[in-house]
């Protein structure tokens, strides 16, 4: 869209920025008013904290509630990076190069992870059930990250799409329904998948 | 070869069609969880929020196939775009 600093900046870097500094500031007000006593709006935080605890708790056991905050903003920000095709912004979700950063962390995490609890033996897990699979296990799991990135890619840019379809052809009333479905349900649901199955393959690669 | 670019053009609007064809193989994934799905709510009433989770879970997994179609598909039409 423009240059900084001699650095392309593009249209999704900009919302991105946008969605940042959503969340950043919603978090520095939000931190500023808490008490011991909370609020109706401390109360749904500390209600959405709780329900973040216990989601990583039921999916990577109870002992690794440390994942929670890695966990907690990457569903924040997918969340919300998908939920802003709603002010006007194209998502920063809709440009590959974001999903597949997005991706590219779970696939750091998972190996770091891995590496880091297991050690030899997490390398000696790509061999098995014996050597021969190897080249396959290696497949497998260079797989992950590209299908994480296709697939929360290719459902907003593809909802993106059909929503700017349904409104060129009717822009009155018609796209309130599809936009329900593609702009909220599918963006929250993509976000839901995308750390559930972040934390399912890092319980997997520790386990 | 004069009408090679026209050609180009022309069949990969034909592969983006073709390639949708694997919307079939998500779509009975997708319908077999959910008939799975209601059958388990059916069975057991109260895990039904633990049930469509899982559900949900293994749609969107199905999915992936279809949503590999869809990126071909618009990269076949990317490259419509461009030819023409």
């Amino acid at each position: 869209m423009f240059t900084l600093f001699g650095f392309p900046v593009s249209e999704s870097v900009v919302s991105t920025w946008i969605v940042m500094a959503i969340l950043v500031g919603l978090a520095l007000v939000l931190r500023r008013r808490m008490e011991l006593y909370p609020d109706k709006m401390q109360n749904v935080i500390e209600m959405v904290v709780e329900g973040f605890n216990g989601l990583v708790a039921s999916t990577m056991g109870e002992d690794r509630k440390n994942f929670m905050p890695y966990i907690a903003s990457l569903f924040l920000f997918i969340g919300f990076a998908n939920l802003s095709g709603l002010l006007g912004l194209r998502p920063p979700t809709s440009d590959i190069n974001v999903t597949a950063g997005l991706a590219l962390m779970t696939f750091v995490a998972i190996h770091f992870y891995g590496l880091r609890l297991k050690g030899w033996k997490h390398i000696k897990g790509l061999g098995e059930p014996f050597i021969l699979f190897l080249p396959m296990n290696i497949v497998s799991e260079l797989a992950k990250p590209v299908s994480l990135a296709m697939r929360l890619f290719g459902n907003i840019f593809g909802g993106a799409i059909i929503m700017a379809m349904i409104s060129g052809a009717i822009a009155l009333f018609v796209p309130v329904l599809p936009s329900l479905y593609f702009d909220i349900f599918s963006g929250l649901l993509q976000s839901f998948i995308f750390t559930m199955l972040t934390m399912v393959f890092i319980t997997l690669a520790i386990e | 070869m004069e009408h090679s670019l026209f050609t180009v053009a022309a069949f990969a609007a034909l592969g983006a069609g073709i390639a949708m064809i694997a919307g079939l193989g998500p779509g009975i994934g997708q319908g077999y969880a959910a008939g799975k799905g209601v059958e388990a709510v059916g069975r057991q009433p109260e895990a039904r929020g633990q049930i469509t989770l899982t559900m949900l879970l293994g749609q969107a997994v199905a999915e992936t196939t279809g949503i590999y179609a869809l990126v071909i598909a618009f990269i076949l039409i990317g490259v419509v775009n461009s030819v023409i």
